[in-house]
């Protein structure tokens, strides 16, 4: 049993612990002070955003590998270790936690009903989220995946909204689903962990896990990646077990939306490949295939549904299933150019989806509606908000000068090498996207002045944080790609995962001649 | 001195800068400001052509040097494993040509737009689009490898979209800018396409690299397949060019666009952002050359798509859908000369038809201001006396475009055509004859009914401020003098051609069968609409149908609505009615089989002690039966038991 030294970086538990500060700090604020309390969430993501901003230009890309490390040994029989660092693959996640969680705060700044429940319950979601991301240790990445389902569930059921489907249907199933995923996932880790303990030394610990590749027999890793892709695949939508996502996006309040779209279901590609590709390489393209197809039909049968809806919510759910067809066919991809591509991809969704939401969550509030044939001119009276909606848009139909076109062509050129007609197929989404995205902007910003909305307000002060925030990123890295590109590009490099790729590339050479 | 210009050359980064500079600047600052916002812009573009006209100045005055060895800059923009992507600028006469004619049209289309757009609420917005406008097509033009020249190429698309849309009340002009980004979606499918094939073949996609790579693949017979490798991308990449230079059948666009403001349709959709996928097809010409298939195609689409366009614009009434079906007509031109090999003719005519076409836009544009948006021809009439600048510079306009010596568009065309007819494609050479002489047709037809004829009492037209005409008179300069280029030494064509220069003399004969083709169209719309000794109403009682055909544009717009609102619009109601009812039914189905066996399960406990005893009861009654008589039973299911263990 090996103990590591307590040695490292408290930069990270400080990122983490903060957004939890404000929280406890809530929750000795009486409930009528709603000011007050908004200000101490808006504040404690404020510093986790910052920090986290720091230590994403403080890493040191040409080192590379695991950094601002920290491991506590916490159950040391069994090898459970506290252990945080992030590498290129986390850290854009944990960026773009913090970038949304921030943003969520003054997406929900006219929330009155129950507030201080709110922000507290929000501020563990935003914690949870952003513990798997840092996370070295399964024991401790699954621990904070269960931690974020509660507050779903709750904050779905109080501030949400009945639609189509009534909220509780939509909190009931969003739940359930995490639940049942993570069931699966529970029994895989549980074998990974047995499996790995083998040579008498049991570890959590995601790159020793990785070490012990030999432990892990060929029929084992495909049985064991076959329940993660169950698990991780229904949390990032994977068709088709992604009817939670359209519904419970619907129902949920838009703090929620935001994070749920923007940054939890990304948990299911980082898993994907950090436990998935990463652990269990023979495992991951032995599935790849099936992957791929699933993909194809998540971009296309969801790009297609997305056009006949009516309620905008609905129409942003299913672009985001679309999307997630994206990250999914570059993870069976296989390949470093491909996987720069997944962790682009999320991230630039991650913007994108959480500046959409944060706008249709202020037309909702505003006009009380989301139905798509009521509204229609908003332009006329809320000039800055149709602004971030059609920056939301054009991100979201993959416009180069947005960080979406980076992502896409990355995925689009690491595919068409090894899946050429599951590729063309996908990019032929690009086509829908275009169609419904443009579409929906028709419909709702322009056109005649509309008198009925005459006596709404354009979004101002504090309601502009997250167009500031979340346009200023997807511009800026859409220019200049290497702020973020040449970090992931370290993390797909130095974690060993190219190496990886390319040694089951090689074994899957070698199996065809 | 080449290396000074070399040093000149260097600073070209700074044409597309500007422009962006303003638009931020206007985006963020100057925004309240109408004067200041549209003084940045103008400033921006003003001195974004004088960097563009030293920079023409150093490319001849390099003469051939410059030909041989283009001044390229590159700076790394995306590095990553599997992808290395660089921006940069390539100053070559190509280039260089292209930066004139957009900082030119753009500096006169902003200018004009003040008097144009004034008193507009959205002068500021107007200003910023343009601005924004100007910066992605010269980054585009400027383009070193096809990735940059594709990332611009969206952004021209979206100022396009932003522009159309420009009066986003207007539920038309709402509809042509999402119908113009989707057509053109459609075609840069296939480019992306292409640019991903290509990067994956040849590892690279700078321009020269490539062409080196593809050269030697060529020359290595060994590499087999490559021929038709070479064709497919050719053609994924053509059909980029297909959707943004509104090539059949993606040309439903365009007319369309016109909804938005007419110097926007000047500059955007006239003598700039269309001309994108020619210059395309130019960057690109080393890929298509390597395909005879695809240049062959080229040629028949750009050959259809001239004379399509242009027997469609004789039926139009309104004065800027005629004017659009005519761009499409010689886009169509210039796209069957790249496939005819006629490079220095194609580049030549897109070159002179930025000048003429832009002249007539904002002529056009003009017309309309003093029509007070009237835009049916037949509501004007003698407006040549009321403005006399519009009207003489349109007549200019017309006349070049209609081949007419020694207006510019006489030397372009004649070159095109003596082309075609030359490097062995008569049957494209007639049909670009033909559409000469129609272009020729309708051209005059548009002038004399709305310019001579008589005048309407209900109108009183005036002349445009200055801001408008000067512009006007600018462009018509060039519109008479641009073709000039072809005559000297070291002309037009030696500056910008493909593969070895070769100097040819002016085919006098063929021009003046163009020159008598474009007289009997200009003839034959006098005969009508001035003499009216044939009557209008006549020819088309007679063949009533094929007009109602032209008039409704070969019904293309409506056979794409229907695929759209029943096919796709039909696929999709079909999906989302699968993923309720099946997958989702699915979904509830085993939630509702948990729920209703545990329901059933549920009563079992009862929670009353007498159940529970009375089951626990019957149970050891069970237990005794089993183990009294039914030991041998019991034995087989118990494994333990056959080893002898337990007993």
């Amino acid at each position: 049993m090996s103990t590591l030294p307590t040695t490292g970086s408290l930069l990270l538990p400080a990122i983490l612990l903060s957004p939890l500060l404000a929280m406890l700090i809530i929750v000795f604020i009486p409930k009528e002070e709603k000011k007050l309390i908004k200000i101490v969430a808006a504040v404690g993501t404020f510093v986790a955003m910052v920090f986290s901003l720091y230590v994403f230009f403080a890493y040191n890309r040409s080192l590379g590998g695991m950094q601002f490390t920290l491991t506590i040994p916490w159950v040391p029989d069994i090898g459970v270790n506290m252990a945080f660092g992030v590498d290129g693959l986390s850290l854009p996640m944990l960026l773009l936690t913090n970038l949304i969680g921030f943003c969520s705060i003054y997406a929900s700044w006219n929330m009155e009903n129950r507030a201080k429940e709110f922000f507290v319950l929000l501020l563990i979601l935003i914690t949870g989220v952003m513990g798997t991301f840092i996370a070295r240790d399964l024991f401790i990445f699954f621990l904070f995946y269960e931690i974020v389902v509660i507050p779903i569930y709750i904050m779905v059921i109080i501030w949400g909204s009945t639609k189509r489907v009534s909220k509780e249907y939509a909190g009931m199933k969003l739940t359930i689903y995490l639940l049942i995923g993570s069931a699966f996932l529970l029994v895989a880790l549980i074998a990974l962990y047995l499996a790995a303990a083998r040579n008498g030394n049991p570890t959590f610990m995601f790159d020793q896990l990785a070490a012990r590749q030999e432990l892990f027999s060929p029929a084992f890793q495909k049985v064991a990646f076959g329940l993660m892709l169950f698990g991780f695949g229904s949390l990032i939508s994977m068709f088709p077990f992604h009817s939670w996502s359209p519904d419970g996006y619907a129902g949920a309040p838009t703090a929620v939306s935001m994070i749920h779209a923007g940054v939890l279901k990304k948990i299911g590609g980082y898993g994907l490949i950090r436990l998935g590709v990463y652990v269990l390489p023979i495992g991951a393209s032995f599935w790849a295939p099936v992957i791929a197809v699933l993909a194809v039909c998540n971009v296309l049968y969801a790009a297609f549904i997305a056009l006949a809806q009516k309620d905008l919510k609905y129409v942003i759910g299913y672009s985001s299933v679309s999307h997630m067809g994206y990250v999914l066919i570059a993870i069976a991809a296989m390949n470093p150019t491909a996987m720069n591509g997944v962790v682009a991809m999320m991230f630039a969704h991650g913007v994108m989806s959480a500046l959409f939401f944060s706008m249709i969550g202020f037309i909702y509030e505003k006009t009380h509606t989301r139905n798509i044939p009521d509204l229609g001119g908003l332009a006329h009276q809320m000039p800055r908000l149709a602004i971030g909606f059609m920056i939301a848009g054009l991100a979201s139909l993959g416009l180069p000068g947005t960080v979406n076109f980076i992502a896409e062509f990355t995925i689009f050129m690491g595919t068409i090498k090894v899946l050429p007609v599951q590729a063309i197929l996908g990019i032929a989404g690009i086509i829908f996207t275009a169609v419904y995205t443009l579409r929906v902007i028709a419909n709702v910003l322009f056109g005649p002045r509309r008198p009925e909305w005459d006596h709404l307000k354009d979004i101002r002060g504090p309601e502009l944080i997250p167009l500031v925030v979340c346009g200023f990123v997807i511009f800026v890295v859409g220019m200049f790609p290497n702020i973020l590109m040449g970090l992931i590009d370290t993390g797909v490099v130095s974690s060993g995962l190219a190496k990886v790729l390319e040694t089951v590339s090689q074994a899957k050479m070698g199996g065809l001649f | 001195m080449f290396k000074e210009m070399h040093d000149l050359f260097q600073w070209a980064w700074l044409i597309p800068i500007l422009p962006f500079l303003s638009f931020l600047l206007i985006a963020f600052v100057t925004k309240r400001s109408k004067g200041l916002s549209s003084t940045v812009s103008i400033l921006a573009i003003l001195t974004a052509l004088g960097i563009a006209i030293s920079i023409g100045i150093g490319v001849i005055q390099s003469g051939a040097e410059i030909v041989e060895n283009p001044a390229i800059v590159n700076v790394n923009w995306l590095n990553i494993m599997g992808l290395k992507i660089n921006f940069g600028t390539v100053i070559d006469p190509l280039s260089a040509m292209m930066l004139f004619v957009v900082t030119l049209v753009a500096s006169m289309v902003q200018i004009y737009s003040l008097g144009y757009m004034h008193g507009d609420k959205g002068w500021s917005r107007y200003y910023a689009y343009q601005s924004l406008f100007a910066s992605a097509m010269l980054g585009m033009v400027l383009a070193t490898n096809l990735l940059q020249l594709f990332i611009f190429w969206e952004l021209v698309g979206l100022c396009s979209y932003l522009l159309i849309g420009f009066w986003f009340f207007k539920v038309s002009a709402r509809e042509a800018a999402k119908k113009a980004f989707i057509t053109t979606r459609v075609g840069d499918f296939g480019l992306l396409l292409g640019i991903l094939f290509l990067y994956h073949r040849f590892g690279t996609l700078d321009f020269v690299a490539l062409s080196a790579a593809l050269s030697t693949n060529l020359q290595n017979v060994a590499v087999a397949g490559t021929v038709g490798y070479v064709t497919v991308m050719a053609f994924l990449v053509f059909m980029g060019p297909l959707g943004k230079s509104g090539q059949f059948p993606l040309h439903v666009w365009l007319p369309d666009a016109m909804e938005g403001p007419t110097p926007v349709s000047a500059l955007i959709h006239a003598a700039t952002m269309v001309v994108a996928g020619v210059y395309l097809v130019a960057r690109m010409y080393f890929l298509f050359d390597a395909s005879p298939a695809v240049l062959q195609f080229i040629a028949g689409v750009g050959a259809f798509t001239a004379i399509f366009a242009a027997s469609i614009a004789i039926a139009q009434d309104d004065i800027k859908r005629i004017l659009a079906y005519s761009t499409l007509s010689q886009l169509g031109y210039m796209m069957f000369a790249l496939g005819v090999g006629s490079y220095s003719g194609s580049m030549f005519h897109l070159m002179t038809h930025a000048f003429f076409k832009a002249l007539m836009f904002l002529g056009a544009g003009s017309v309309i201001h003093a029509m007070h948006e009237k835009q049916n021809i037949w509501d004007m009439g003698g407006l040549w006396k009321k403005m006399p600048i519009t009207g003489w510079t349109f007549f200019i306009g017309v006349l070049a475009i209609s081949g007419v010596p020694p207006f510019a568009g006489f030397w372009s065309k004649d070159e095109i055509l003596a082309n075609a007819l030359l490097n062995g494609h008569p049957v494209i050479y007639a049909v670009g004859l033909f559409t000469a002489f129609l272009t020729a047709f309708y051209m005059s037809r548009l002038f004399f009914v709305a310019f001579m004829g008589p005048e309407k009492p209900e109108n009183h037209p005036h002349e445009s401020p200055w801001a408008m005409t000067i512009p006007l008179i600018i462009l018509a300069f060039f519109s008479v003098v641009g073709g000039l280029v072809a005559l000297p030494e070291h002309n037009f064509a030696f500056f910008v051609h493909y593969g070895e220069f070769e100097a040819e003399a002016m085919h006098w004969g063929l021009a003046g069968i163009s020159v008598i083709a474009g007289l009997l169209g200009i003839g034959l719309a006098y005969t009508i609409y001035v003499k009216k000794t044939i009557a209008a109403e006549n020819i088309v009682a007679r063949f009533p149908s094929v007009y109602k055909v032209l008039q409704n544009k070969y019904y293309v717009d409506e056979f794409y609505l229907w695929i759209i609102h029943n096919i796709m619009d039909g696929v999709a109601k079909i999906l989302y009615w699968f993923d309720i009812f099946v997958i989702d039914g699915i979904i509830n189905g085993i939630a509702f089989i948990t729920r209703g066996s545990a329901k059933t399960l549920r009563r079992t406990s009862t929670g009353q002690l007498q159940t529970y005893a009375m089951v626990f009861f019957f149970a050891v009654v069970v237990l005794y039966l089993v183990f009294a008589f039914g030991e041998g039973q019991l034995q087989a299911l118990n494994p333990l038991a056959t080893l002898g263990g337990v007993k």
